[in-house]
């Protein structure tokens, strides 16, 4: 009965492909893409810049402001209706909560930082993918940040532990399934995010959050790799030219 | 205290926020890395820079946040009772007051279009800023003026030192290949004058800087790039402009720093409101 082998055959412990790239958005300040399996994530920062309306301005450090949406055509083929949802508005203000540990505002008083989360295509895991994008991006833009944020969803589907669901595992209907996005900050092991929707007990709960440790360093060498590479290539590009 | 310190990153390398740099209480932090425990991370994408014992990051992105004594382009953008706003390309507008405008005798009530019209853009220096980023400029100073015709341009201000080289000259540079008068502002903003096609060929130069700041060897690259665009033999020079502006880092109208009472006059005065009359 128990969920002994993955619908798309990873092992337990192992994440969707991810693909990850910096400044892909030429126009925004800093801009970074985040794809893990079939979920795509587009982040674009601006600023630091002027807050309005000024009631919304602290005198006392930067302010953080994200906003996550998901593309009229992605999900499972129902037209997601475009302009804020309820759910919407909770990921997005989850995300800016993920993401306000690390990063450092405190030099632009009275100033915002406006993240935008673009999701073309989702297959579960989207809050996560749009949280991971949305760490490169601010670090694409110069930001202050003491880590990455790293994110991946882990789970109990039908009693095992598994890691970054995709969206047949999160609908799941031979056995009880929970689903945890969490969102850790590697240099410390803090954890910025966690929801769960689903039965665990505490001991399994434990046991997903230890278990997938590794997968967050493993996802932050690879956010840090795509800002890395987005200098490199410039590099390579002029040595060839030499 | 037994254990070993040691360089984790090479210099001049890019780094990235959450990086280990060095392990071990012997290296330093500096601006744009922080001490965790032994650890030392970066906290800004950046260029590692070590020097001796002490690793610092030179940022590769970033909006301006403006310091004193910076010279500046600005936009006109408010006309006020007793002065001018201007837009800096940060967060953070700026005052430029009348009396640090102009030395011409400014009458009372006159017209304040006719020194600095909205739209115009000014070069301008950094007199204050407050804990809160409230800017105070000033125009008494050499090279500081209000700029008639040209183009201006924007660029990444964390690049504005690669643009202008050291001692001016990746920016005398331009000027000798392009003979276009060309004046850069430390918030990003650069204005260029000269030859429809020489402009277009210093833009090209300046984004080609931009782009490729952080691979060494930048100078001399320019340089080819640029003798190979005009034909013209160059030489790696200074700037005269850059040096006449650095001979004297204030103005001489200004007091000297030390003087607290008077250090604040500019920020203090313009937070509060006039008397009531």
């Amino acid at each position: 009965m128990a969920y002994k082998k993955r619908v798309d055959g990873r092992k337990f412990d192992e994440t969707r492909p991810i693909i990850a790239k910096a400044g892909v958005i030429p126009k925004a300040d800093g801009s970074g893409y985040f794809k893990i399996g079939k979920t795509e994530a587009y982040a674009a920062v601006y600023g630091p810049r002027e807050l309005h309306p000024r009631n919304k301005q602290d005198p006392k450090t930067g302010v953080l402001r994200c906003t996550y949406n998901m593309m009229p055509f992605a999900g499972q083929g129902d037209r997601v209706r475009p302009g804020p949802s309820r759910r919407s508005k909770e990921i997005s203000m989850v995300t800016e909560l993920a993401l306000l540990p690390v990063v450092n505002l405190e030099d632009w008083p009275n100033a915002v930082v406006d993240v935008f989360i673009e999701l073309p295509q989702t297959d579960a895991g989207s809050r996560c993918a749009g949280i991971s994008a949305a760490s490169i991006a601010l670090a694409d833009a110069g930001i202050r940040m003491q880590d990455m944020v790293a994110a991946c969803a882990v789970g109990i589907v039908d009693g095992s532990v598994v890691v970054d669901l995709n969206y047949e595992e999160e609908a799941w209907e031979e056995g009880n399934v929970a689903d945890i996005p969490l969102a850790v900050i590697p240099s410390t092991g803090e954890i910025s995010l966690l929801q769960m929707d689903g039965k665990v007990t505490k001991e399994q709960l434990m046991q997903a959050i230890t278990q997938a440790k590794p997968v967050f360093e493993r996802i932050a060498d690879i956010q840090r790799a795509a800002i890395k590479e987005r200098y490199d290539a410039v590099t390579r590009e002029v040595k060839q030219n030499e | 205290m037994t254990e070993k310190s040691e360089l984790l990153a090479r210099d001049k390398e890019v780094v990235v926020p959450g990086q280990v740099l060095a392990t071990g209480m012997e290296f330093l932090p500096s601006s744009g890395t922080y001490r965790k425990g032994d650890r030392i991370y970066a906290n800004q994408t950046g260029l590692l820079v070590v020097e001796g014992k002490v690793l610092k990051t030179i940022p590769m992105a970033g909006a301006y946040l403006p310091k004193r004594y910076d010279v500046i382009i600005g936009k006109v953008i408010d006309i006020l009772m007793t002065g001018w706003r201007l837009e800096t390309n940060s967060p953070y507008s700026a005052v430029l007051p009348l009396k640090d405008a102009t030395f011409d005798y400014i009458k009372k009530g006159a017209d304040l279009t006719e020194f600095f019209n909205l739209d115009e853009y000014v070069v301008c220096k950094i007199m204050q800023v407050t804990s809160q980023n409230l800017v105070d400029v000033s125009m008494k100073g050499p090279g500081l003026r209000k700029l008639k015709g040209g183009r201006i341009i924007k660029v990444s201000p964390p690049k504005v030192p690669r643009i202008i080289g050291k001692r001016g000259s990746m920016v005398a540079l331009i000027k000798q290949a392009t003979g276009c008068q060309m004046c850069v502002g430390q918030n990003g903003l650069i204005w260029l004058s000269g030859e429809p096609e020489q402009e277009v060929l210093a833009v090209k130069t300046i984004r080609k800087i931009e782009r490729e700041a952080h691979v060494p060897g930048l100078t001399e690259r320019i340089k080819s790039f640029l003798e190979k665009a005009t034909g013209k033999k160059l030489e790696i020079g200074t700037d005269e402009e850059y040096e006449r502006q650095h001979e004297s880092r204030r103005p001489q109208s200004r007091p000297r720093e030390g003087r607290g009472h008077r250090e604040e006059s500019g920020g203090a005065r313009r937070g509060r409101r006039p008397p009531r009359r």
